[in-house]
């Protein structure tokens, strides 16, 4: 992550030849092309199909019709939406508070402990940070399985008895408990690998200074520790709450298997209920612009942040 | 979880200096070490039950009584997984967008890194805002509007439709990445070799591009890992079944055999995870060497 944290140099290599030169510019044809074609059209087009009536009839053939500011209208009106932005906010913030705390802890852990256990945790870390999304969807799946599912064994063993044949994906809580489980899984890894990263980095010395000075294990932590870490743990912690934000697969795949999804649906499987499997591309455009409208105001400060470290 | 962590350290570090000061030293340690292995069992478990039971006979992983260990192992569920249903052809569309994304992402990247680490121009600055603002736009956010993008332009269900919108997906990061990359190797080392009377280009080729290769490397497993893995836009713009990339592919293989086929399921987990895994394995080491900061001594 330091790579994205690096400092813009002013370039020197060329200033001489500057004036003459139009070959960056052609180097970023490619790229800017792509991008405007399949990130800046499509935006565009989802905004003005955020104000069109554009459902079924549109989709065969029919003209869209403008309709204002109505889809708009027909959702902030609509309480299903607020409950539903309201799951997604707290699916992130909590997945994100989750992994970003476990993260550190082992982070932390990784350079107290014994050279051949921090090898041997950073594979196991590895491992499960190398698993394709549905992969890891569908061995949580099995996990948690209801009828042969190793949690279920365990709990019973442990005598609960009433969790013989307990199908985990049938309730909102316990739905949402398995897709916490499988993303905090699958995210830990990756705050581990880059804080430990940064931890190593931190000096030394500064941090027997302030043991000299008689600072406890907590306080060096605290404020010497964090500090110097501090760009890291931003970075990774913004990139947490975006991922967790637009969680999609999981909560579709899971949805898919335990067979409930009006109760359990968040911002990005409304948004493809609505349009793909319904048709309203109307409505679900302008969800999905709120969606964007959402990221945007949760990450503002970190991307401001982050463009003054650009500016310096 | 930091403060269950610290608290017995503490409780040993405020002991008053005990005659044998090393004894306490290595109880903790033990402790930590404990942890850590607690750790690596809740990161390691899951995938090693999913090669474990992607091994087993179907008697066995239908059984309320756990089998532990692959102890008569069988490859009956990857033949089948080979043989019956749609893998293969699901396997050759996700080798497909893989391998294109891989090589569209990597040399457009390439190339706007170099230009904005390398030189100084007008909209240089602009360009890396809208890089790291659009890094930050959810692919969840556009599916929408890409899927009629593609519908009107008769690119559903096809290995170009889904591989252009992962090109646009993946380049930003990777832009930023190799940025990083060709940022760490100092020009110093290519003015060097300028006034050594090379030729900008070949100055760049011969020193600075050597350099930057575990950059490439690793900034292409990355592309490679989210073309390989991704799921809600293979999910929108590929609806037939044989356009199908492997993740769809496993998900649909679930849902035909619900409860039923789990030595299959993990069978076909495992066959989608193992090259991600190699490819991981492979560049972790090349990621640190990567970073090159080390060159320009002082």
């Amino acid at each position: 992550m330091s790579v994205l944290l690096s400092r813009a140099d002013p370039p020197r290599l060329v200033s001489g030849s500057r004036r003459r030169s139009r070959l960056p510019q052609a180097f970023l044809v490619p790229a800017i092309a792509v991008l405007v074609l399949a990130l800046g059209y499509p935006l565009g087009r989802q905004v003005v199909m955020s104000l069109q009536e554009y459902g079924l009839a549109q989709q065969f053939g029919r003209p869209a019709p403008w309709v204002g500011l109505a889809n708009y209208q027909a959702l902030v009106t609509d309480s299903y939406l607020w409950a539903v932005v309201l799951r997604s906010v707290m699916f992130c913030l909590v997945n994100a508070a989750v992994t970003m705390m476990l993260g550190v802890a082992v982070a932390v852990l990784l350079t107290k402990v014994s050279r051949w256990v921090r090898i041997l945790t950073q594979s196991g870390l590895l491992l499960a940070w190398a698993m394709p999304v549905l992969a890891a969807l569908t061995i949580w799946q099995w996990i948690f399985d209801s009828q042969y599912g190793i949690v279920n064994w365990l709990l019973t063993r442990l005598g609960f008895e009433s969790y013989a044949g307990h199908a985990w994906l049938i309730d909102p809580l316990s739905f949402y408990l398995v897709a916490t489980v499988v993303v905090v899984w699958m995210s830990v890894p990756f705050v581990v690998f880059t804080v430990y990263a940064a931890l190593t980095q931190v000096p030394t010395s500064t941090v027997e200074a302030a043991e000299i000075d008689g600072a406890g294990a907590w306080q060096r932590f605290r404020f010497v520790v964090v500090p110097s870490i501090r760009p890291v743990l931003l970075v990774v912690g913004l990139l947490q709450v975006i991922w967790d934000l637009r969680v999609f697969t999981q909560i579709y795949v899971l949805q898919e298997a335990g067979g409930i999804s009006t109760e359990t649906n968040l911002i990005g499987t409304y948004v493809y209920r609505l349009g793909i499997a319904e048709g309203q591309f109307g409505v679900a455009s302008a969800v999905a612009i709120f969606m964007l409208a959402l990221t945007v105001v949760l990450t503002f400060g970190y991307v401001r942040r982050m463009l003054r470290t650009e500016d310096a | 979880m930091t403060a269950v962590l610290d608290a017995p350290s503490e409780a040993v570090a405020t002991r008053p200096a005990a005659p044998n000061r090393r004894k306490p030293q290595r109880f903790r340690r033990a402790m930590l070490n404990l942890l850590a292995l607690l750790v690596f069992g809740c990161s390691a478990f899951p995938v090693y039950w999913m090669v474990n039971s992607s091994l087993l006979p179907a008697n066995r992983i239908r059984s309320v009584e756990p089998t532990w260990f692959p102890a008569p192992a069988t490859l009956d569920h990857y033949r089948r997984v080979f043989t019956e249903g749609s893998f293969t052809s699901s396997l050759r569309i996700s080798l497909l967008v893989t391998a294109a994304t891989l090589v569209f992402a990597l040399v457009f990247a390439f190339l706007a890194a170099l230009a904005v680490s390398r030189f100084r121009f007008t909209g240089r600055r602009q360009f890396v805002i809208a890089v790291l603002v659009i890094q930050m736009i959810p692919a969840e956010g556009l599916f929408i509007s890409q899927y009629k993008m593609l519908e009107g332009w008769n690119l559903l269900n096809s290995v170009t439709g889904l591989t252009l919108v992962y090109v646009a997906g993946v380049l930003p990061f990777t832009i930023w990445t190799l940025r990083g990359f060709v940022d760490g190797i100092p020009v110093e080392l290519e003015e060097a070799a300028m006034v050594d009377g090379c030729s900008r280009t070949r100055a760049f080729f011969s020193i600075t591009f050597p350099l930057l290769a575990p950059g490439l490397v690793a900034t292409g497993v990355f592309a490679f890992i989210q073309a390989w893995n991704e799921f809600t836009l293979a999910l929108v713009v590929m609806t037939r079944p044989d356009g199908h990339t492997l993740p769809i592919w496993l998900r649909t293989f679930t849902d035909v055999n619900r409860a039923a086929d789990w030595g299959g399921i993990m069978a076909g987990s495992t066959l989608i995870a193992v090259p991600v895994v190699i490819f991981f394995l492979v560049v972790q080491g090349r990621m640190a060497a990567g970073l090159v900061s080390g060159a320009v001594k002082g």
